[in-house]
């Protein structure tokens, strides 16, 4: 049974493949993030900034090279959190009850759908770095091809860590939920917070008090640090703010990740183990 | 809770007190039944008689409230992943995916249930002639009739050859030839081990498949025992009649000693007798003539599970029955 999440996986796959309207509008809807808001925010902004002074041997980037981290996190969190759904619809449908009554560990569903939820979310991030550094994002800029590797590998870990965590908790959320318009409801409701108060659009220093502390604990916060890190550098001027990065700051903010997935895998795991589906 | 497994005569279900309630509602009321091994047995009871319940507690996914459940040699409460390894379902209500083709979930059947590779290619080869799903087997599930989906469902089911086999109610939604060939897989499968529960509300299933039946409603066994043992209840014969006035034709024949029991019906009403009725006929006949009353209608038949049925619930089945294609889509999921 140590491959049951395998089966999980493979199902949600041939489903991801072959809705192909999904496929496409999943895809598509990142880029057109970059597109549109990135180039039309990033004209004001950086005509705004323009005039700021930027500290001796800085390293200056553009508003959509700082924004295209905010968007990378922003399109993993909707998609993690809305991974989960297809388990709502699994027991709507009563096809949970076909793997419910299964002898498959209930963990391997949710291992299961992380896994899906991960794949997609590596798709799309690698989909709006390329598409990014299409439209003149300077992501990678002076790397050289082994700290770009090294860059997109550190990308990925901490994209994964954090869309492991959102698909748990929408895994948990799923399974306990009536209708998928409570789901809805519920998800969209989360996802304000978590988005509005973080580092993904603009800089959090200003926040005031109680917002900046919600910032610093935000999983969000957290992975836009290490996307920052990795595919801008440890030393960077954004938004007339200098950013400073240490190794410690990027373990720091992948250990509250790590920290965050294990307590969502906990509630999961909570929720599937009484979840009752006839 | 262990059990020896190789007596013949052993328990393969052994239910004990069993009870259910949603809310105020007690849909299992203190039933206690049990199945043998490698006999098929069948729960018979209108919708609502609290048959998918049981099933529900039996396959593990409704959690016991009082009572005993051991399915297999297993506690359902205590080891439930036993009990799922010991098991195979086919459910009341289609549980396909209807964006995966049919092979695909068979596939991903086998894989839940850990079936080696080879095993699960040949089998599911072999499901699928036998279900008459060939043709199909690359065909979206969405895109099948609701005889192919059943058929589908209950070749899912039969994938790991398991040790008991729940099947609520399997046929439901089927013309009559396949319904035919169903009962012969599940006969087939019958005699190469594996147990069969079965629930249904059609009597000629529950009659022509079971080894035993238990006849269940409001959340109580009726009745169990054989499909014979169980018309035989019923007295050898009944005859049916109508008169111009039926309470007087009631009082009149209950005093005869060769009527066994007299049931009131909406127009007349139904004789049972322990004897050839062809030969207790021209006495009633005589008896109804003496005291003036007129008989309008007269039928004599031999007791079946429907007579059965009805004797004992005081429910006519035959509604449900008459529409199993609708009741397929429509009907609110069972409990």
């Amino acid at each position: 049974m140590a491959y049951g999440f395998a089966t999980i996986y493979w199902r949600d796959m041939i489903r991801f493949v072959r809705f192909k309207t999904l496929l496409v509008s999943s895809l598509l809807q990142p880029a057109l993030w970059m597109a549109f808001f990135g180039i039309a925010m990033s004209s004001n902004f950086d005509q705004l900034t323009a005039g700021m002074p930027i500290p001796a041997g800085a390293h200056a980037v553009g508003y959509l090279t700082f924004m295209g981290a905010g968007i990378i996190a922003m399109t993993t969190l909707f998609t993690s959190l809305f991974g989960g759904i297809v388990i709502l619809f699994d027991k709507n449908w009563g096809l949970m009850r076909e793997i419910l009554a299964s002898p498959m560990d209930r963990n391997h569903i949710i291992f299961g759908i992380g896994l899906s939820g991960v794949t997609k979310s590596f798709i799309q991030a690698i989909i709006i770095m390329v598409f990014g550094i299409l439209i003149g994002a300077a992501f990678f800029a002076g790397f050289t091809p082994f700290e770009t590797v090294m860059g997109v590998a550190g990308v990925l870990a901490f994209v994964g860590m954090f869309a492991l965590g959102f698909l748990f908790l929408s895994a948990a959320i799923a399974i306990s939920m009536e209708s998928p318009e409570g789901l809805q409801g519920v998800i969209t409701l989360m996802t304000m917070p978590i988005f509005f108060a973080s580092n993904a659009l603009y800089p959090t220093d200003t926040f005031p008090e109680i917002l900046k502390i919600m910032s610093v604990y935000n999983p969000m916060t957290l992975l836009i640090t290490g996307i920052r890190y990795f595919v801008i550098g440890p030393d960077f001027v954004a938004l007339g703010k200098h950013y400073v990065y240490t190794q410690g700051d990027i373990l720091w903010s992948f250990a509250g990740l790590v920290v965050f997935t294990i307590l969502m895998f906990a509630f999961a795991y909570w929720r599937f183990k009484n979840a009752v589906v006839t | 809770m262990q059990e020896p497994l190789n007596d013949p005569d052993t328990a393969i279900i052994r239910v004990e007190n069993l009870e259910h309630s949603y809310g105020d509602v007690k849909a299992v009321d203190k039933i206690s039944f049990t199945v043998k091994r490698g006999e098929i047995f069948s729960f018979l009871g209108p919708n609502g008689a609290g048959k998918s319940t049981v099933i529900n507690i039996l396959i593990t996914l409704l959690a016991r409230q009082n009572g005993t459940a051991v399915v297999a040699g297993y506690d359902v409460t205590e080891q439930p992943q036993q009990v799922r390894e010991s098991i195979g379902i086919v459910f009341q209500d289609i549980t396909l995916d209807r964006d995966m083709t049919v092979k695909e979930i068979l596939e991903f059947h086998g894989r839940l249930y850990n079936m080696p590779d080879d095993m699960r290619k040949t089998r599911i080869a072999e499901l699928l002639k036998l279900v008459q799903l060939d043709a199909k087997k690359d065909e979206l599930t969405k895109r099948l009739s609701g005889g192919m989906k059943r058929r589908l469902e209950i070749a899912r089911g039969l994938m790991t050859r398991p040790t008991v086999l729940f099947l609520d109610e399997p046929t439901i939604g089927l013309d009559p030839q396949t319904r035919m060939r169903m009962w012969e897989y599940i006969k087939n499968v019958n005699e190469e081990g594996t147990t069969i529960f079965l629930t249904t509300h059609y009597m000629d299933e529950a009659d022509k498949l079971s080894d035993r039946i238990s006849i269940i409603d409001h959340g109580k066994i009726i009745i169990s025992g054989t499909s014979w043992e169980l018309k035989n209840t019923l007295g050898q014969d009944i005859i049916y009649l109508e008169t111009d006035n039926n309470g007087a034709a009631v009082q009149l024949l209950e005093g005869l000693p060769r009527i066994r029991e007299i049931r009131e019906k909406s127009h007349g009403f139904v004789l049972m007798v322990n004897e050839d009725g062809t030969k207790v006929l021209p006495l009633i006949i005589d008896t109804l003539r003496n005291a003036g009353l007129e008989i309008s209608t007269i039928n004599l038949k031999k007791p079946t599970m429907d007579d059965v049925f009805v004797f004992y619930t005081g429910r006519e089945l035959r509604d449900e029955g008459a529409a199993p294609a609708r009741a397929l889509h429509l009907r609110p999921r069972g409990r």
